[in-house]
């Protein structure tokens, strides 16, 4: 296939794109069926010619055509054929198009569902996912074209950043953009909620299995990228405070306050103005994020100046997105419906601290990430913000949401007692006590005071996580019960569970973690720390199709009794002439050893960092659990049932409650 | 309470709370902001005394030491001006090299020596850190002075 096919696709998918929203858009407000029935049809169409473009420049990397200047600065006839298609995402045009495609699947989604909605409000919604499209490939085509043709070949490419040969990276991109992309669901439905002045929040619950389906994914992408760091990066770090991984964070933060406070709007009809905004700016900050880390501004902000299209174009697309959603907000968000009262403790007070928590968390990082940026962009001096001032804002803020966090699910809408509530939650509250009494027996209370409290709040979010069930349970036992209970309370469950999992392995790898650089001699004598032997058996030389490099073997060994051999890597890629780092790691639940190797020291001896990690996959395993969570409750019955009918019932609900 | 009262309540609640957060953030912002300095700013006292802050410069050929066996190791940075000499213990990243463009964390102990805890080399071997390669631009042009008023001073003897 050649690549100008490709070129093609994506100009045809612009000009279908701007069909597509002019069609929805126009359509839904003259009132014409056919235009907003062709709208639907045409977006089906800008998928299959994304998806060729896309298919286009796959072949292209698996080809090895380096007459596109793209393949020839991210790929080599060295690297192994999985990654020539992971290259495809490496690099910022092919990223893009990789946006592109999400984008146009998720529409294509909406579109397949949407005869769930309202007519004119699915044409809105597929019109402002349209526009979104434009602005995509506008900026692809005009400043990022990835089929760009060399017009000498070069014999072979520059090879593809070692950093991103990895199976967790070469699908982590992708992961995030699903759900970064996603968020423009509801970012789309809060629009067109704005557009048509909706006096019915029946979108908020037809949004919600999308919300939660974007989140999943954002999840998902965050924890592997953690654990990618963790191994890959070499230190055993799993969270840096990095910009670029902030950029995924900030909309991870305030997505998840996006699907509590649509829980409110959908059940109450309250928070309606706050969960558009939430929905405006889950979204902008999945921009942002997309900029952020593919337009080289991390790098240095003066990399807009050597290429000032591109900035210009970003800044200007961010510009009418954000502020063109926020104008569209002040205008329409006094139309919008005023929720029902509750009173101070009810659920829907609760699920407001939730949100407040978690949008000052996002600002805080917001404010991190951004502000060493301006500074320098003004040239007012370059600093930057470490991690201890990420740890001082968020720490004291997590710990706040994990001691709400029991009672949200519990408490009644509107209003309810708060002993009543804090004797359903008897069992986890001694439960939890008696888990940190523990604890603090075993440690001897190493790590002081925030430590222990975190320890017991982690356990109090793990234990109550499942209260909400078996109050339903105990309010009536008669058989079916259990099944009676839905799918969105047992995802709930299961994501708050997850959360306090997380928690509880950050305070253990946190506090009680041991981390040492040693000087090892091959066959020399063994360290003993962290209640391991660790001793350097000897060396080796490896050779990859496009690295070479040495492993080392590195006995552990607990009370004289060998537990495993460690085999760190060094590893130098040839063609981009990178040294990388691969850790040796001995994995279970309870604890990780692991061992990097650093650099030959001189009489044969070489510098190691050693390292045991309690708990340590228990971050993982809790973002794993918080995304099933997602995923079961987003495919909760009620939202397969027709709306109108299970708005009504709602209603209905809602009447009862009020009666 | 009245529902009015009780929600005047709730609202106050909600913004303490997030007034005392957002202070807490701009302290814990101003403490934790590290600062970045090159070696001739260092040279001329620009930086601040007992705070720590980010020194960055190219490591200079030939001029890492290291005690065989140890993992301490000596290095020699410059914006290509001034030099300052800095100590680390631990292990240097991949792509620490001699003639790299690099950045440190750390403090100057009372030797003149710049003590770092952290230090940091990305990307590629081409890779310049950009507070680095402004230094050096900057390096150039005090040079590029200097000579100018050394010449200017010769010509005056004459």
């Amino acid at each position: 296939m050649t690549p100008e096919l490709g070129h093609f696709a994506l100009i045809m998918a612009l000009g279908l794109a701007v069909l597509q929203s002019v069609l929805g858009l126009a359509g839904a407000y003259r009132n014409d069926i056919a235009w907003m029935q062709t709208s639907r049809t045409v977006a089906a169409g800008q998928f299959a010619f994304t998806l060729i473009a896309f298919t286009v420049l796959t072949a292209a990397f698996l080809g090895n055509d380096f007459s596109l200047l793209y393949v020839a600065q991210n790929s080599n006839t060295a690297l192994p054929w999985p990654y020539r298609i992971a290259a495809v995402w490496g690099a910022h045009e092919g990223s893009l198009l990789l946006w592109i495609l999400v984008l146009a699947g998720w529409t294509l989604a909406v579109v397949l569902r949407a005869n769930r909605l309202p007519e004119n409000f699915a044409a809105r919604v597929i019109g402002v996912l349209g526009l979104i499209s434009v602005g995509f490939l506008l900026f692809t085509l005009f400043t990022s074209n990835p089929f760009e043709r060399l017009e000498i070949p070069p014999l072979n490419g520059r090879d593809l950043n070692p950093i991103l040969q990895d199976p967790a990276l070469a699908i982590h991109p992708p992961l995030l953009y699903f759900g970064y992309v996603g968020f423009a669901v509801p970012f789309a439905f809060a629009l067109a909620a704005l557009i048509g002045a909706e006096k019915d929040v029946a979108w908020a619950r037809a949004v919600r299995p999308w919300t939660a389906l974007a989140w999943l994914f954002l999840t998902v992408g965050i924890t592997l990228g953690s654990w990618w760091a963790y191994y890959e990066l070499g230190w055993g770090g799993w969270w840096f405070w990095d910009p670029v991984e902030n950029a995924s964070f900030m909309p991870w933060l305030i997505g998840t306050a996006l699907i509590h406070s649509l829980a409110v709007t959908e059940k109450r009809g309250a928070f309606i103005s706050w969960t558009v905004l939430l929905a405006i700016a889950a979204f902008s900050l999945s921009l942002l994020g997309t900029f952020l880390v593919r337009s080289g501004v991390l790098v240095s902000v003066h990399a807009f100046a050597t290429d000032p299209a591109r900035g210009v174009f970003i800044l200007a697309f961010l510009a009418t997105v954000v502020g063109g959603a926020l104008v569209l907000y002040a205008i329409r968000a006094p139309q919008l419906p005023a929720g029902g009262g509750f009173k101070p403790w009810s659920r829907e007070t609760f699920l407001l601290v939730n949100n407040v928590l978690l949008t000052v968390a996002a600002g805080a990082v917001l404010l991190g990430t951004l502000y060493p940026l301006f500074l320098d962009a003004l040239n007012l001096g370059k600093i930057s913000v470490g991690p201890p001032y990420f740890n001082a804002v968020f720490v004291p803020l997590m710990l706040l949401v994990l001691a709400a966090i029991a009672f949200g699910p519990i408490t009644n809408w509107k209003r309810d007692d708060w002993r009543a509530n804090v004797r359903t939650l008897k069992l986890p509250l001694v439960l939890s006590v008696a888990g940190i009494v523990v604890a603090i027996a075993i440690t001897w209370g190493r790590g002081g005071v925030i430590v222990a409290i975190g320890t017991w709040l982690a356990l109090w979010a793990i234990f109550a996580a499942f209260a909400e069930p078996v109050m339903r349970l105990r309010h009536r036992r008669d058989a079916g019960a259990l099944k009676r209970i839905p799918l969105s309370s047992w995802g709930m469950s299961i994501a708050h569970f997850g959360l306090g999992i997380s928690a509880l392995g950050i305070v253990a790898v946190s506090a009680y973690g041991f981390e040492r650089d040693a000087a090892l001699v091959p066959g020399g004598d063994a360290v003993d720390f962290g209640g391991y032997s660790w001793q350097l058996e000897g060396l080796r030389n490896i050779r990859g199709s496009n690295f070479e490099g040495e492993e080392a073997s590195l006995q552990v060994r607990r009370d004289g009794e060998l537990l495993t051999t460690l085999q760190p890597q060094k590893r130098m890629y040839t063609t981009q002439r990178a040294a990388m780092t691969e850790a040796g790691i001995d994995a279970r639940l309870d604890r990780d050893l692991y061992a990097a190797l650093g650099e030959p020291l001189g009489d044969d001896a070489w510098s190691v960092r050693l390292q045991v990690k309690p708990l340590v996959r228990f971050i993982w395993l809790g973002g794993l659990l918080m995304a099933l969570g997602g995923g079961i409750a987003a495919f909760d019955r009620r939202y397969r049932k027709p709306l109108k009918e299970s708005v009504a019932a709602t209603a209905a609900e809602r009447a009862g409650a009020n009666a | 309470m009245t529902a009015r009262q009780q929600r005047m309540v709730l609202v106050l609640a909600v913004l303490l709370g997030v007034a005392g957060a957002a202070g807490l953030g701009l302290r814990a912002f101003q403490e934790n902001l590290l600062y970045f300095y090159s070696t001739s700013q260092v040279m001329n006292g620009e930086v601040p005394v007992d705070r720590k802050f980010r020194l960055g410069g190219i490591v200079i050929d030939g001029s890492v030491e290291r005690k065989p066996g140890s993992l301490e190791v000596r290095f020699v940075l410059t914006d290509t001006l001034t030099p300052i000499p800095v100590t680390y213990t631990g292990i240097l990243p991949d792509l620490f090299r001699e003639g790299q463009g690099i950045v440190a964390h750390g403090r100057m102990n009372d030797e003149g020596v710049f003590v770092a805890d952290e230090v940091l080399a990305k990307h590629d071997e081409n890779y310049m850190p950009p507070e680095v390669a402004d230094s050096i631009k900057n390096a150039h042009y005090e040079g590029v002075k200097r000579q100018q008023a050394k010449d200017a001073g010769e010509g005056g003897v004459q």
